[in-house]
């Protein structure tokens, strides 16, 4: 009995270590490659931002705004950018290699479900950074029409925009890398249904004064305020 | 050059029928059926009484209107100058009208009155307002004689009017103008103007016609670009400048954007010029006699201005951040915090906070209208101020106080130019 548990033990131990002698060249292989891959992309932007680094092209994005689109979307000046993102790109793309180094079948069909659904990623990312653009934009352009129109609460109302816009964006950067589709759409048709209802009932039943007030201010205020401030001409 | 799409070919030929003139004078009209038979009585007079011998056209480019202007100046009666007059005309006065309708607007009455200049051969211009209740023949004297007589290039207008009024011109757009490109011009936004057929041509050379910042206010622009391009400047006084219909209540808001956004675009493009001049400013001579009078006084809302100057820069201070410097965004915010009794926007800080507003805008720091947007809450409480400080002052204080602030411009032009010329 004990010699048989013995047996049972070795050769388990023998499979093992088989097992694993045949195994740790591929881990060995996959370490290799994803450090190859570090210093490969490392080398890469470092040869980026030498590249692109030149004045010129600094002047070039400058002149073409892009410089001050980044700003606008608070991310880094272009050339840094293009850096960063070769960077990522090839050592993400080295670690899947290294990953697929180590030949199991499972992980290599994932790994090409992975680079089928890069192109979806970059797309969302795109449509992120748009839609943070036209957040900041609007967000800006109504705290500064509502401060001018001295309506109260500019900040709180250009916060919502802001909101309402990203939230519209994220929406459709999750649909377009087919993240929950459906529950996407419907948690954002509830949110934005909420939000409006909210705001009906709030004018309706809490701010009646307040929208009152807001009414009277747009339509009424324009006789008094000729009669007074705006008696100084600019021009 | 005057061969362009913008003139219609019957306006062509009414021009080529008139042949060459010594002047023209121009009104722009745009619905001003109730008042433009004053003011084309107003010119006609004007014509007949100083300048009896010359060959002489009047040009309407009207803007599309639907009150009948253009017919009230086709069939207005020549007014029997014998009532008026000892002298009677000894040439005929021709009447042109054209309508357009462009999206240009303004800029394109502008150009038509330009391109005519040129086909006519027209040695000196002027162009008056459709709708100045105060117009008198003498405008067209001060605006055309200095052209035609002193071989000056172009006539810029200086207006009798209320400590309170042209706010924006008196603490921005004139003393800007004095101390980058060195020219005294006091109203650089006058509506009325006087100019020689040679520097007409020279603007109709320039091919900036269909851009925003010319369409807005194209007096600054002529103004700034004959400046630039060294030509021949004065200024008529005029008298008080009264508007059939009131034109105060322009928002102020697009009254910034438009003048302070053409400025600022106009210096863009002219920056080799001003950045470069190192002469020290030079005073427009004046034609025609000053005086000051008496003038009712007004009611100003100053609390509502004051609480709009705390609520803005309050408001705003994220957006501010990245316009103005730490230090002068902290002055900004100090003295919003002051009450009415202790409110007081010194020069040195105005002048400071107005070339970070430029030099931001040149670099794009965030988008150019938003920019302009968020100095209206600043310029409300610096109007504030100059309420305040002026309200029991006369002319000759008011004059001192506006010579003061002009010198504080000239005074903090080495900031402009290094902020201007640093990278963002």
């Amino acid at each position: 009995m004990g010699q048989l548990i013995l047996n049972t033990l070795s050769q388990t131990l023998g499979n093992f270590f088989s097992a694993l002698a045949l195994f740790l060249p591929h881990v060995l292989s996959m370490l290799v490659i994803i450090a190859a891959g570090f210093l490969v992309a490392l080398v890469l932007k470092v040869m980026v931002r030498r590249v692109f680094g030149i004045a010129s092209f600094r002047k070039y994005c400058d002149s073409a705004g892009l410089t001050q689109l980044m700003r606008k979307a608070a991310l880094p000046p272009p050339v840094d950018l293009l850096g960063q993102i070769i960077f990522w790109v090839v050592w993400i793309v080295f670690i899947v290699l290294g990953i697929d180094a180590l030949g199991i079948s499972a992980l290599r069909e994932q790994i090409s479900r992975f680079f089928m659904f890069l192109p979806q990623i970059f797309v969302a990312m795109v449509v992120l950074f748009i839609g943070l653009l036209i957040a900041n934009f609007f967000s800006r352009a109504t705290l500064l029409a509502a401060t001018n129109a001295n309506y109260p609460s500019a900040r709180l109302l250009s916060t919502l925009v802001r909101l309402i816009i990203i939230i519209f964006f994220v929406t459709m950067a999750l649909e377009q890398i087919g993240l929950g589709r459906r529950v996407v759409l419907i948690a954002f048709s509830i949110a934005f249904g909420a939000m409006m209802m909210g705001t009906a009932i709030a004018f309706g039943l809490g701010g009646r004064d307040v929208a009152r007030q807001i009414l009277e201010k747009q339509f009424l205020q324009q006789e008094e305020s000729d009669e007074k401030d705006e008696e100084i001409s600019p021009l | 050059m005057a061969e362009e799409t913008f003139l219609s070919d019957e306006f062509v030929r009414k021009l080529t029928a008139v042949g060459e003139v010594d002047i023209l004078v121009a009104v722009p009209t745009f619905n001003n059926r109730n008042t433009i038979e004053q003011v084309v009585n107003a010119v006609q007079l004007g014509l007949v009484k100083y300048f009896p011998r010359e060959r002489i056209v009047l040009i309407n480019p009207d803007g599309g209107s639907k009150d009948g202007t253009p017919e009230a100046i086709r069939n207005s009666s020549t007014p029997d100058f014998r009532t008026v007059l000892s002298s009677a005309p000894l040439r005929t006065i021709h009447r042109i009208t054209t309508t357009y309708g462009s999206v240009d607007g303004r800029s394109t009455a502008w150009r038509i009155i330009m391109a005519a200049a040129d086909l006519l051969r027209a040695r000196a211009c002027a162009v008056v307002s459709p709708d100045i209740e105060s117009i008198t023949p003498e405008w067209i004297e001060a605006l055309v004689r200095p052209v035609y007589k002193e071989q000056f290039d172009l006539v810029t207008p200086i207006y009798h009017r209320h400590k309170y009024d042209g706010l924006l011109v008196n603490n921005i757009i004139a003393p800007a103008i004095r101390a980058v490109y060195g020219v005294n011009v006091r109203e650089p936004v006058g509506s009325e103007l006087g100019f020689s057929g040679r520097l007409a041509c020279h603007y109709l050379e320039q091919e900036v016609w269909h851009e925003e910042f010319v369409r807005a206010r194209t007096e600054i622009w002529m103004t700034t670009r004959a400046i630039a391009d060294g030509f021949r400047l004065c200024q008529a006084f005029l008298g008080p400048k009264v508007h059939a219909q009131e034109t105060s209540t322009q928002n102020i808001v697009t009254a910034i954007r438009e003048a302070l956004g053409t400025l600022l675009r106009c210096m863009e493009n002219q920056q080799a010029y001003w950045l470069s001049r190192t002469e020290p400013p030079q005073m427009a001579p004046v034609f025609g006699l000053e005086y000051s009078s008496g003038l009712e006084p007004r009611r100003i809302n100053r609390k509502k201005m004051l609480e709009m100057f705390h609520n803005g820069v309050s408001q705003l201070t994220p957006i501010l951040e990245s316009i103005l410097s730490p230090e002068t965004l902290g002055q900004v915010k100090w003295i919003s915090q002051q009450n009415e009794k202790q409110f007081q926007f010194p020069d040195e800080l105005w002048v400071k906070t107005i070339y970070e507003f430029a030099a931001s805008y040149h670099h794009s720091v965030i988008n150019r209208e938003h920019l302009l947007q968020a100095l209206t809450p600043i310029y409300r409480g610096r109007i504030c101020s100059v309420v305040l400080e002026n309200q029991r002052a006369g002319a000759e204080q008011i004059e001192k106080r506006r010579e003061a602030l002009f010198q504080e411009y000239e005074r903090q032009r080495p900031l402009l130019v290094e902020k201007w010329a640093r990278k963002a």
